[in-house]
C-alpha cells in the first residue's frame, strides 16, 4: 500500500555525470575594488565548482586592474558554465580560458609557475643531502643558519611538488605557495 | 558665502548623501518606494518626508516590501524600489532578492548601514549586508563616500534594468547619507567599463535558426520569462512569428500571457504540471525554438530524455544560460524582442507567409494530443473543486483589466493551467524560488503601480498566512486587492508530495488552525468572504468584485484534490501521469490519511 511510485523519491532529477573531468587554467581581469575577489570565489563554491589554485595581484596599477589566475576542474560543459557565469560578475572585465587558447595555439597548455618558499630542519648528511638536492632543483637559500635552510623554488607545479616530497624525509618543516600563475606562449597579450 | 553662490550649480548640486538618494530616484523616474523605516535610514525617511515626487509605500514586513517592489516591476517593466534599514531590515529583504534574481526581475533595493566608523565592530543592527546579499543580487554596493552615491544609484538601476534584469542592493551608511556631496544627474554615457550586456543577436545564427524553422516539420516555440522582460515587442513578435510559420506555442510558467490562451497555436503551459499537449509537443518536435527561458528542471524532466529528436534553437541575453543543462545547436545571444524582430523580418524576406514545409500532420498530432484533455477534472456538486473556483473567477473577471499575482503551491499551478492569459505583464508568479507568501505584497505592488485596475492573489491558505500582515499595508494604501484563498486547509503541494514519494505519511502538511479568514480581514480593515458551496461561488465573487476594499475571500475548496497533470520525478515528457490514471488511488490514499489527522 505504501509502495513508493517513484523510483528516485526526490523531487529533483538527478542526473550523472559522464563525460570526464579536465584541468583548465582561468585568467580573470576584474576591477581591484573591495569585495571582488568574494564574489569571485563565493560564485566557485556557491555552485559548486572546484578551486585548485587561485593567485590574485594588481597588475595594472593605474587602471585598478588585477589579474586572478585560478586553475580548476571539470567537464567541458561545466568549464563552459564557469566561464560564462565568471563573465556575468559585474566587475569582471574579462575571462580567458588560457588551456583552451593554447590549445588552438598549438600548445599542450599555457606556461604556468608557482614559487615556494620550502623551510628544511636538519643536520648532518640530511643538511648536506637538501642542500645538493636544492642546488640540483636551482633552489635558492634565502635564510639559513646552522640548523635550518629556507629554499626558494619556482617552477612548474610538477617540479615544485617533487622538491617537497624529496626533503620531506630530510626535515621538511614548513612550505608555503603562491599558487599558479599563468600566461600564453607568443607575443599576444591575454 | 558669495564664493559658494559664485558657481550656482555648484551650490546647487552640494547636498547630503540622503538627499542625493531621493534626488536620484526622482532622477531614474521613480514614483514609488516600498519600504519600512528604521535608524540606519532615519535620513533618508527624513528626505522622503521633506518632498512629493516619490510615493512612500509602508509595509509591514522588509520581505513584503521585496514582493511588492516585485509585483510592480513585473506589472509596470520599471524597476521595482525598496528601501529598508540595516542588520533585520537587510535579512528580512533576502528573500525577496533571491526570488527577484531567480526570476530575472529588475529590483533596487537601498538598505541603511550603520556608519562607517562602526562597521566591523557588531554595532547595534549591524550586519554585513554586502556579504549576506552578494549571493542573491546581480550587484551590489557598500557607499563608503557621498561622492561616490550618485554615480553608484545610476549605475544601480542599470544594471538592475539592463540585460538580464535582477536585483541589486546599494547598503549606505548612515554618516554617509549625513555627509555632503556634490550630485551629479545620470549621465546619458556610461562609465562603467566591465559590464556590456549584448542585445543584438548574431545575423548569421539567426539566420540558421529561420531556416531551421522554416524547413521543420515539427516546430515548437518554448518561451520564457525573458520574452516578457523584453517588453511588449517581445510578445508581440512571438505572436508574428508563430502565425507566420503555424507554429504551437508553449511556455514556462513565467512566460504566460506572451502568447494570449486563446490564441490557435496555444498549447498552455509546459513542463511538470504543464498540458498533455504541450510536453508531447516538446517531445516529439524536430526544431525547437527556446526564447528567453533557462531549460528548468521542473520543465525538462528527466533530462537525457528531453526533446530527444530535436534540433533546438535558444535565444537568451545571458550567455550562462546556453548549454547549462540542455545542449543546444543555435546559440543566440541577444534579447528576445530584439532577436524575434531580425527572425520575423527574415522568414518575411525568405520562406514567407506559409514557411517551407506542411506543418498540418504534425497539427493533427497535437490535435489528438488536445484531445486527451489533460487538465480535466470531475465536477463536484457538493464541494467546489478549485478547478472549477479558477474557471468562475477567470470568467467573472477576464473582460476587466485584470492582473493576478499567486503564492507558490497548487494554487498557482491550477492558475497557470486554468486562468488564461492574453497579454503580458498580467501574471506575476513567484516561479524560480517557489516563495510562498509572495502573492499578497505583489498585489499591493501591481496594485499601487495599476490603481484603476482590478488585481486579485489567487492564494492557498497556507502561503496566505506568510505575509499576510501586509493586509495591514493594503488598508493602510487604500489598495483594494482581492486575495482568493483557495482554502483547503492542506499545504498541498507538500501533501501531493506525499502521497507521491513518502507513502502517505502527511507529515506536518496539515494546518491544525487555520484562522477565520472572514474574521480576520474585519481585523485588518478590509472585507472578508466565504464561499463553501459551488452555487454560492458566483454570486461571492460578484461580491468580491464589487468591494472597494482589500477582501479576503476564503473559498473552501475540496480538501484532497491533487494537480494533475503532472510529470513525476524521474520521467520524461512523455510519461505524464494524467488526471484520470492517477488521481483516483491518490485521494483514495489521502482520504484514510485524513482520517488519521482530523479529529
Amino acid at each position: 500500500m505504501n509502495a513508493q511510485q517513484q523510483p528516485t523519491g526526490s523531487a529533483y532529477f538527478i542526473t550523472r555525470e559522464t563525460e570526464s573531468a579536465e584541468r583548465h587554467t582561468l585568467s580573470v581581469l576584474v576591477d581591484n575594488e573591495p569585495g571582488v575577489l568574494a564574489r569571485v570565489i563565493g560564485l566557485f563554491s556557491g555552485r559548486g565548482y572546484n578551486i585548485d589554485s587561485l593567485t590574485v595581484s594588481e597588475t595594472e596599477h593605474d587602471a585598478h586592474l588585477s589579474r586572478i589566475t585560478i586553475v580548476t576542474r571539470g567537464t567541458p560543459q561545466v568549464l563552459y558554465q564557469i566561464h560564462s557565469q565568471l563573465e556575468r560578475i559585474v566587475p569582471v572585465h574579462r575571462v580567458v580560458d588560457l588551456t583552451v587558447v593554447a590549445k588552438d595555439l598549438g600548445h599542450e597548455k599555457p606556461l604556468e609557475r608557482e614559487l615556494a618558499m620550502v623551510k628544511v630542519r636538519g643536520a648532518g648528511d640530511d643538511r648536506v643531502e637538501a642542500l645538493r638536492l636544492a642546488d640540483a632543483f636551482r633552489a635558492q637559500v634565502i635564510d639559513a643558519n646552522k640548523d635550518h635552510f629556507i629554499f626558494e623554488i619556482t617552477g612548474r607545479v610538477s617540479k615544485i611538488e617533487q622538491f617537497i616530497a624529496i626533503m620531506q624525509p630530510l626535515g621538511l618543516v614548513e612550505v608555503c605557495r603562491t599558487g599558479v600563475a599563468a600566461m600564453n606562449r607568443g607575443p599576444e597579450a591575454m | 558665502m558669495t564664493d559658494e553662490k559664485a558657481g550656482t550649480d555648484e551650490g546647487a548640486n552640494r547636498m547630503t548623501g540622503a538627499e542625493m538618494v531621493v534626488r536620484a530616484l526622482v532622477d531614474n523616474g521613480v514614483q514609488h518606494v516600498f519600504g519600512y523605516p528604521g535608524g540606519a535610514v532615519l535620513p533618508i525617511y527624513d528626505e522622503l518626508f521633506q518632498q512629493e515626487e516619490v510615493e512612500h509605500i509602508l509595509v509591514r514586513h522588509e520581505q513584503g516590501a521585496g514582493h511588492a517592489a516585485e509585483g510592480y516591476a513585473r506589472s509596470t517593466g520599471k524597476a521595482g524600489v525598496m528601501l529598508v534599514t540595516s542588520g533585520p531590515g537587510a535579512t528580512n529583504a533576502v528573500t525577496a532578492l533571491q526570488d527577484a534574481l531567480m526570476d530575472s526581475i529588475p529590483l533596487v533595493c537601498i538598505s541603511g548601514q550603520v556608519p562607517t566608523t562602526l562597521i566591523g565592530s557588531d554595532a547595534f543592527q549591524e550586519c554585513d549586508t554586502v556579504g549576506i546579499t552578494r549571493p542573491c543580487t546581480k550587484h551590489n554596493w557598500l557607499v563608503k563616500n557621498a561622492d561616490d552615491l550618485p554615480r553608484i544609484i545610476h549605475e544601480a538601476f542599470r544594471i538592475a534594468t539592463t540585460g538580464r534584469p535582477g536585483p541589486v542592493v546599494v547598503d549606505i551608511p548612515k554618516d554617509v547619507q549625513f555627509a555632503e556631496g556634490t550630485y551629479a544627474p545620470p549621465s546619458p554615457v556610461f562609465e562603467q567599463k566591465s559590464y556590456h550586456p549584448r542585445t543584438k543577436g548574431d545575423g548569421d545564427q539567426i539566420r540558421r535558426a529561420v531556416e531551421l524553422l522554416a524547413n521543420a516539420e515539427r516546430p515548437v516555440i518554448y518561451a520564457g520569462g525573458g520574452v516578457i522582460n523584453a517588453g511588449p515587442r517581445g510578445s508581440e513578435r512571438l505572436r508574428e512569428l508563430a502565425a507566420l510559420g503555424g507554429i504551437p506555442v508553449t511556455s514556462t510558467l513565467m512566460a504566460l500571457g506572451a502568447y494570449p490562451a486563446s490564441g490557435e497555436n496555444w498549447l498552455g503551459m509546459l513542463g511538470m504540471h504543464g498540458t498533455y499537449e504541450a510536453n508531447m509537443t516538446m517531445h516529439g518536435c524536430d526544431v525547437m525554438l527556446c526564447l528567453g527561458a533557462r531549460f528548468d528542471d521542473r520543465i525538462t524532466g528527466r533530462l537525457d530524455a528531453f526533446s530527444p529528436g530535436s534540433k533546438k534553437i535558444h535565444v537568451d541575453i545571458d550567455p550562462s544560460s546556453i548549454n547549462k543543462t540542455v545542449r543546444v545547436d543555435v546559440p543566440i545571444i541577444g534579447d528576445c524582442a530584439s532577436v524575434l524582430d531580425d527572425m520575423v523580418r527574415l522568414w518575411r524576406a525568405g520562406p514567407g507567409e506559409r514557411g517551407r514545409t506542411d506543418v498540418g500532420p504534425w497539427w493533427e498530432k497535437i490535435d489528438g494530443w488536445r484531445a486527451r484533455k489533460s487538465l480535466a477534472y470531475k465536477p463536484n456538486r457538493d464541494v467546489i473543486m478549485p478547478q472549477y473556483a479558477l474557471e468562475r473567477l477567470h470568467a467573472a473577471t477576464k473582460d476587466r483589466d485584470t492582473y493576478i499575482t499567486t503564492e507558490v503551491g497548487q494554487h498557482q499551478m491550477w492558475a497557470a493551467q486554468f486562468y488564461g492569459f492574453e497579454k503580458p505583464n498580467r501574471w506575476m508568479t513567484s516561479g524560480g524560488l517557489g516563495t510562498m507568501g509572495y502573492g499578497l505584497p505583489a498585489a499591493l505592488g501591481v496594485q499601487i503601480a495599476h490603481r484603476d485596475s482590478l488585481v486579485i492573489d489567487i492564494a492557498g491558505d497556507a502561503s496566505v498566512l506568510m505575509t499576510m500582515q501586509e493586509m495591514s499595508a493594503a488598508v493602510q494604501h487604500e489598495a483594494p486587492i482581492k486575495i482568493f484563498i483557495m482554502n483547503n486547509q492542506y499545504m498541498g503541494m507538500v501533501r501531493q508530495w506525499q502521497q507521491l514519494l513518502h507513502g502517505n505519511r502527511l507529515s506536518h502538511s496539515y494546518n491544525e488552525s487555520i484562522p477565520d479568514f472572514v474574521k480576520l480581514a474585519e481585523a485588518f480593515g478590509g472585507v472578508g468572504i466565504r464561499a463553501e458551496k459551488p452555487d454560492e461561488l458566483d454570486d461571492a465573487i460578484a461580491e468580491m468584485l464589487a468591494v472597494d476594499k482589500p477582501v479576503l475571500f476564503d473559498c473552501r475548496v475540496a480538501n484532497l484534490a491533487n494537480c494533475f497533470p503532472m510529470i513525476p520525478s524521474g520521467r520524461a515528457h512523455n510519461e505524464m501521469l494524467l488526471p484520470d490514471e492517477a488521481s483516483e488511488q491518490a485521494i483514495e490514499q489521502a482520504i484514510e490519511a485524513d482520517n488519521r489527522s482530523l479529529v
